[in-house]
């Protein structure tokens, strides 16, 4: 295969990805001040002293976004790794087994899937406490469901293959089929679906900080950012537009990426572009 | 209508309404299983056992689950939901009026947004691989990218704030003149209508180009039609069937888009309804606009398959 040089548009979602994660892992020795402590005038203009001003009780916006980055991203993070182990293990496994098992998680996962991911999130965070933990467990478990659909329908093809069919006549046992025989191979779509699911876990995750009820403050993190400054739109005063630009521009370069990843993978199996 | 037809749509619907009665289950469960008492919550962490003990009774909490669940959604059945916590109001009064301009605000949204994508992917087939194709298509990755609140926001700040052609919060109360009401909607339906806009106008141009490779249609260009008439009059009725489901699709994203739209503009529909009751954890609020959101996703979603079953011709006349 002849090595292709990757498009601006990856290169660019690559480099604004990489901006981003950059400053998670060094938010505490990159932000010029705490994340709590006020520190000027109440949604103070832009400075030298503060780069995109003060937020809505006058602390440091940089510093903010700063720390946000990290808790959006880990956030996201954990609950994108979590639906994947869930759902990828769960989408092989009933595939490979099948019978009353496979009937049993789809149609769990179809009736997760009948009621839309925001309502039901709504739903259950009336009545459990609104913590890191909970978050990432609720946004991964909804986004779980979309991984099991794929990865069942991937390993229910490669099922079939002769290579698993002599792994069966041989005597191995299920987890090995699993792990050793369909993973392998379904690997390359799942990877591409990866940043799809991260992207929504972000959106979700800021849609639930931005109507109260994801990350709850003091904590920073992108949406509930949004909802802290939202009421200065009114006055003019764009602060929250700040925060909400970040994660478009977050999701966009994701996207560039999975974009790539995605042509790339066609490409390999034959398929479209040459 | 042949009986294959009236077999394949009723088994359609007997699957809606089982469905339905899985997710009432669910969203019931959701909130009565978790960890967490509901009287605690309200009553708060100082409490006393027996006042908890009280409330407990008085709400029925002693009895079965099951028995609840029945006794809950036979009251839903009827148009019952029982008593908010928070202000022991009957809940139906309040939830009909914030239906109905949630409902209002999606209707808008699709009266816009539908046209507008059909519209948008015909020209985009038009002219295929084209500049005006290639917008389009990054429009649509930049849209689906964008958070509502970003776009939302983003719209206030320059439509409402800066250039003031419109007010920043969309109020709207009983006996507002029509003209009024369509006024205070205008960013809320912008912001609806960007956020479906680019999946069903991919979809659409996706559905016709699928169509434009088969021989009529080469028959078409052979007999020297226009390249606008064959999209119209070949291609768009043979593409109709996944231009009806994906439009159906997009409106029940419609009717649940609205939650965090309606928080933006602080309009007062369901979805802002369901919020606030959220962080007030009063559960009896939570279930019934869950039910209700479900209920209209799952029938938009039902009628969705019913458009395409109903619009593909091969069904209509079994061989």
């Amino acid at each position: 295969m002849t090595r292709r040089r990757i498009p601006v548009s990856a290169l660019i979602g690559l480099l604004f990805t990489g901006g981003f994660v950059f400053i998670a892992l060094f938010a505490p020795w990159l932000a010029p001040h705490p994340n709590s402590v006020v520190v000027g005038d109440v949604w103070a203009p832009a400075s030298a002293q503060h780069w995109l001003g003060t937020d809505n009780i006058g602390r440091d916006l940089l510093s903010r976004m700063i720390h946000g980055t990290r808790v959006t991203l880990t956030i996201a993070g954990l609950a994108t790794a979590l639906s994947f182990g869930v759902g990828s293990v769960l989408g092989f496994v009933a595939a490979v087994v099948g019978g009353w098992l496979d009937q049993l998680l789809s149609r769990g996962v179809d009736l997760l899937m009948a009621i839309p991911t925001l309502i039901f999130a709504l739903v259950v965070l009336s009545v459990l406490p609104t913590t890191i933990t909970v978050l990432v467990l609720v946004v991964g478990t909804l986004d779980a469901t979309r991984v099991f659909r794929l990865s069942r329908a991937l390993a229910a093809d490669i099922n079939v293959m002769d290579y698993v069919e002599a792994a069966r006549l041989r005597g191995e046992k299920t987890p090995w089929i699993v792990f050793s025989e369909i993973l392998p191979n379904a690997l390359t779509p799942l990877v591409s679906e990866l940043g799809l699911r991260f992207i929504f876990a972000v959106l979700f995750l800021s849609a639930l900080s931005f109507i109260g009820l994801g990350v709850q403050p003091p904590d920073a993190d992108w949406g509930n950012m949004v909802k802290e400054n939202k009421e200065g739109i009114v006055f003019g005063i764009p602060a929250a537009l700040i925060p909400a630009g970040a994660i478009a521009v977050l999701t966009i370069s994701v996207n560039l990426m999975a974009d790539w990843v995605l042509n790339r993978t066609t490409d390999l199996k034959g398929g479209r572009g040459a | 209508m042949p009986s294959t037809l009236i077999a394949q749509v009723a088994r359609r619907v007997v699957l809606g309404v089982l469905m339905l009665l899985g997710v009432s289950a669910l969203i019931f469960a959701g909130t009565q299983l978790l960890p967490g008492d509901v009287a605690q919550s309200i009553l708060g962490q100082e409490a006393t056992p027996e006042a908890v003990a009280n409330l407990r009774k008085e709400m029925g909490l002693n009895d079965p689950a099951i028995t609840r669940y029945a006794h809950w959604l036979g009251g839903a059945v009827t148009g019952d939901f029982g008593r908010a916590l928070s202000n022991g109001q009957p809940i139906s009064a309040t939830l009909g009026k914030r239906l109905y301009n949630t409902l209002f605000l999606a209707f808008w949204a699709a009266l816009v947004s539908v046209p507008l994508a059909i519209g948008l992917g015909i020209i985009a087939v038009r002219h295929r691989n084209g500049f005006i194709d290639r917008t389009i298509s990054g429009l649509g990755l930049a849209s689906v990218s964008l958070p509502e609140f970003f776009v939302g926001y983003v719209l206030m700040y320059f439509f409402a704030v800066k250039l003031q052609w419109v007010s920043s919060v969309s109020t709207v109360f009983d006996g507002m003149p029509l003209s009024e009401r369509l006024g205070a909607i205008v960013l809320p339906v912008a912001v609806l209508t960007m956020a479906v806009l680019a999946h069903m106008m991919r979809m659409t141009r996706a559905a016709i180009m699928n169509v434009m490779q088969s021989a009529y249609i080469e028959t078409a260009e052979l007999k020297g039609l226009g390249a606008l008439r064959i999209i119209y009059r070949h291609a768009l009725p043979n593409a109709l069937a996944p231009i009806i489901n994906v439009v159906m699709l997009n409106l029940a994203f419609l009717v649940v888009g609205v939650v965090v739209v309606e928080v933006i503009f602080v309009y007062p529909g369901m979805g802002q309804f369901l919020v606030d009751h959220v962080s007030k954890r009063d559960v009896p609020v939570v279930q019934a606009c869950g039910l209700i959101f479900a209920t209209v996703y799952i029938g938009l979603n039902i009628v969705a398959d019913i458009a395409g079953i109903m619009s593909n011709p091969r069904l209509r006349h079994p061989k």
